[in-house]
């Protein structure tokens, strides 16, 4: 680094006067208002981008808010590497024939520590503040309604353990918080609906968990999200979220036709 | 020469030979431990082509090759042959064809051959991007669409990736640091020689009964551990070129630690040397790991060990914990070395000392070192222990912070300097600036709750391609345009690379930056059909894919091209003061005439008078420099102290 080397300090050496810097005022002025305002331009069109699908589960939102939060604290990395570069290349690129070196800058201690202790301190934030809705999304709630889930290639079936019924369709009630136990019968697969955000591998000889409470009534599809096989792409099924009501006259149709089944 | 000689010389006749008697003893064991055992049927297909082609064939090759000659005359007590240095240096296109000994001549071979690799892992993504190009299903199904995609992403990160930085320092390296040769020639060529029969081995698994290995190149349990027989061809290929790998970073480890020119001190080592020296570091640790989830595969498939069969005591988790334990050190192994190079490119062709120097060698020491604890990340939605993910999302942050610290001492070196736009600077500028988009989603990814939704999904698409082909391909194509003149002694068409870059930089930027809007809209990864909604999207990208898989023709033209008829390159077209720009372009067959010594930092541009590195004998050392060279260095010989440090 510069203070340990006795030629970084010595500013007597011809290149130290740059006639493109001297005499001007510094243009970190100039960059500084360039870079808020594509700053400013770039988080307003990152943030009007509708990025994700429907939002159907009461924890995708925090979710959302994340990202949202992450391209807030992303875009001015970025611009900001863009401005010294684009800065650099037009404002300091070397006229034909130009033999000349630029200054010999070995190091400038302050701005290593800045550039040190500022990304560490938002790391730092995101990872808190990524923790703290981590323990949220996935605390426990009550009157949770069981649902087992259990991936085979290349199809999922579901178990509805407290009303003792099994499904090929996922049907949800609304507004209801939904504990999946999630299996796999024979290799790994991925139980994801994009519209809930949360997904969890499916792993044979394991069970996994995903908590979430469905709030928007529609239909959706379950994607199998890690490679399982050649039915891979083709291992998607429909999820319904219906009202209340309307699910309780369903669950008791499917137990009496269960019923029914096994009485014959 | 008559045809049984041929067949006792080292060469292509006995290695065909070899791999012959190699490919029947292997299945003379099969066949023999099956009698013996009772087994039936006597002549098992998977047995035979697991043991006979896939891991006796390949070693009777490298000995019919001729890689093992010298050791085991040496080790039978026969007397050795001298030396006579008749396997060094390249006269005609035809050395480069046989074990040869000089790391300048293995370093061409390791380049060439991974880009064949190259190109045969591109051809495949136009493959991809063609059946995707809408859904529904166009020409392959979904069995040849998942090998597609495996096969792809396996040549790529272990045929071209990792073993074109180990071509490219080869040849550098040894140069730079004032070495006549790598400490263990013979190793090298050994190194070298086990790769193409990894990447022939992978791509061969097309031609296996049921098709190529269809599980991505992270082959997860227990899908790999029962998929056809194709499967196998990667395990024993990731053995091959692992193998090569660890060889090769032992070999860089003791060059650089032990042939050193006078005078240069771990403090005087170009960035790109360091950068080596990190990565062997992390190669030498890590790779064992993938070579042992992958022989736990192989023993579980072979003899039904079951290693990750729930039900019979596996573990399906411990794969991937065992895999991602090699395979995330595996991403830095592909950067570090990138990094190296686009610290020499920036310094060059910016003119100015390298900014905070000593700080850029210890991030990549505090990368090798976090590098390691950040493995499960890979496995936040696996099922592992849930406490586990929080410390995993905090290591994971923080190595943005020796990461940053390079992005921004290299913007520092840029500032204020005498900015030569060539193609070299440009791809470096070009990896900044998409490695940090690649950055920015890897710590979005770090933040768990994002990476819930995203993670499996084309995001992840998007974020490798912007780290491994915005990051780690660019920094590759910057170091072959900047060292080509050192290579091959002729220029490159500096407008057809120019136009290559923008070609490659915008057109990487349509095909890979859709895939995040993809990516958390919904559409999962490793898929051959996809709902109708992201059709446009997909098109859009196949389009843009197919015009970049066109801009690498301007590349291969430009370097074959300026390889047979570019203008002679003097020794030191770029006014370096590294000391691999010290020697002739191409370099002479040993290096150097005298070994250097070096007596000052290796970035002192604009240090009136400054060198890197004299030579005994100044004028002699300047003598094969062509007509019409650039002057040397400011200052000559006019060496000030060395600073000490």
């Amino acid at each position: 680094m510069s203070e340990k080397d006795p030629e970084a300090g010595d500013t007597k050496g011809p290149s130290q006067e740059d006639p493109r810097i001297e005499g001007e005022k510094h243009p970190i002025g100039k960059m500084l208002a360039y870079g808020t305002i594509a700053s400013i331009i770039g988080i307003a069109i990152s943030l009007y981008i509708d990025w994700f699908p429907v939002n159907a589960a009461g924890e995708a939102g925090q979710i959302d808010t994340i990202y949202d939060v992450l391209l807030i604290a992303s875009v001015p990395i970025f611009v900001l590497v863009m401005t010294i570069v684009i800065y650099s290349c037009t404002r300091f690129a070397a006229k034909p024939g130009d033999m000349r070196d630029g200054p010999p800058i070995h190091g400038n201690t302050r701005l290593e520590v800045i550039w040190v202790t500022v990304p560490f301190i938002m790391v730092t934030a995101l990872a808190v503040y990524g923790w703290i809705v981590l323990d949220d999304i996935e605390a426990k709630q009550p009157n949770e309604l069981v649902v087992n889930v259990k991936g085979q290639q290349f199809t999922w079936t579901f178990e509805y353990p407290g009303e003792k019924v099994n499904s090929d369709a996922l049907v949800l009630p609304k507004d209801r918080p939904v504990h999946f136990r999630i299996n796999s019968d024979d290799v790994l697969h991925s139980f994801w609906v994009p519209q809930f955000r949360l997904k969890s591998d499916a792993v044979p000889g394991l069970t996994t968990d995903i908590r979430l409470t469905p709030d928007r009534v529609g239909r959706y599809q379950v994607v199998c999200a890690e490679l399982c096989g050649i039915g891979h792409a083709a291992m998607r099924q429909n999820v319904r979220v219906i009202p209340r009501a309307q699910w309780d006259s369903w669950i008791e149709d499917q137990k009496q036709a269960a019923q029914g089944a096994s009485a014959q | 020469m008559t045809l049984s000689r041929r067949l006792l010389a080292p060469g292509w006749y006995r290695a065909a030979l070899g791999a012959a008697l190699g490919f029947l003893l292997g299945m003379g064991i099969v066949v023999a431990a099956r009698a013996a055992y009772g087994y039936d049927p006597l002549f098992d297909t998977d047995a035979i082509v697991t043991v006979g082609a896939l891991i006796a064939a390949p070693l009777g090759y490298l000995v019919g090759i001729g890689c093992f000659d010298y050791w085991f005359r040496w080790a039978s007590g026969a007397p050795t042959i001298d030396e006579d240095h008749s396997g060094h240096g390249a006269y005609s296109w035809r050395d480069y064809f046989r074990v040869n000994t000089d790391h300048k001549v293995i370093g061409i071979q390791y380049i060439v051959t991974t880009f064949f690799f190259f190109a045969a892992g591109g051809i495949m993504a136009m493959l991809i991007r063609a059946e995707l190009a809408q859904p529904g299903t166009q020409f392959v199904d979904p069995n040849t669409y998942n090998g597609l995609f495996s096969v792809h992403a396996s040549l790529m990160i272990f045929l071209f990736i990792i073993p074109v930085f180990a071509g490219i320092a080869n040849y550098v390296i040894p140069l730079m640091i004032g070495a006549p040769d790598m400490a263990f020639p013979r190793l090298n060529a050994l190194s070298f020689w086990m790769l193409p029969a990894a990447g022939v081995m992978m791509i061969c698994s097309y031609f296996a009964e049921g098709g190529a290995f269809a599980t991505g190149w992270t082959a997860y349990a227990p899908l790999s551990t029962e998929t056809p027989l194709g499967q196998q061809f990667f395990t024993m290929g990731v053995q091959f070129a692992g193998a090569s790998s660890i060889a090769t970073a032992l070999n860089f480890l003791v060059t650089i630690i032990t042939m050193r020119a006078p005078g240069m001190t771990f403090w005087r080592m170009p960035l790109l040397v360091w950068a080596n020296f990190t990565t062997s570091l992390l190669v030498v640790i890590a790779t064992p790991f993938i070579a042992g989830s992958q022989f736990f595969i192989l023993l579980d498939r072979s003899l039904g060990m079951n290693f990750f069969t729930p039900g019979d005591n596996g573990d399906v988790l411990l794969y991937q914990h065992v895999f991602w334990f090699y395979s995330h050190p595996a991403v830095y192994i592909m950067m570090l070395p990138g990094f190296g190079i686009v610290s020499e490119v920036i310094s060059t062709h910016a003119r100015k000392p390298i900014f905070g120097y000593r700080m850029m060698a210890f991030s990549l020491v505090a990368i090798v070192i976090l590098g390691f604890s950040v493995w499960a990340h890979h496995m936040f939605v696996s099922g592992m222990w849930s406490w586990f993910r929080v410390p995993m999302m905090i290591t994971t942050m923080l190595i943005a912070v020796p990461t940053g610290i390079k992005i921004f001492s290299w913007l520092a070196t840029l500032w204020r300097g005498v900015i030569h736009l060539r193609t070299p600077l440009l791809f470096a500028l070009g990896f900044i600036t998409m490695f940090t988009l690649g950055g920015i989603s890897g710590i979005m990814l770090a933040v768990v709750p994002f990476d819930i939704h995203v993670s499996d999904t084309y995001f992840i698409v998007a974020h490798i391609h912007y780290v491994l082909f915005g990051g780690s391909v660019f920094t590759i194509f910057a170091g072959l345009y900047h060292w080509f003149p050192k290579m091959t002694g002729r220029m490159y068409d500096e407008t057809l690379g120019k136009l290559h870059f923008w070609l490659s930089f915008i057109f990487f930027n349509l095909t890979f930056g859709p895939m995040h809007f993809v990516g958390i809209d919904g559409m999962p990864r490793r898929v051959a059909d996809y709902a109708e909604g992201f059709a446009t999207w997909n098109a859009i990208i196949s389009i843009s894919a197919f015009l970049f898989g066109l801009s690498f023709l301007i590349f291969l033209y430009n370097m074959i091209a300026s390889w047979r008829n570019g203008p002679l390159a003097v020794a030191n077209p770029w006014r370096a003061h590294s000391i691999e720009w010290q020697v002739s372009s191409p370099p002479p067959v040993f290096n150097f005439e005298s070994i250097p010594t070096v007596v000052g930092g290796p970035y002192e541009y604009g240090v009136p008078g400054a060198v890197h590195a004299v030579f005994k004998d100044e004028e002699k050392a300047q003598a094969p420099a062509p007509v019409g060279a650039m002057p040397a260095p400011a200052g000559g010989g006019g060496a000030p102290p060395a600073t000490d440090l």
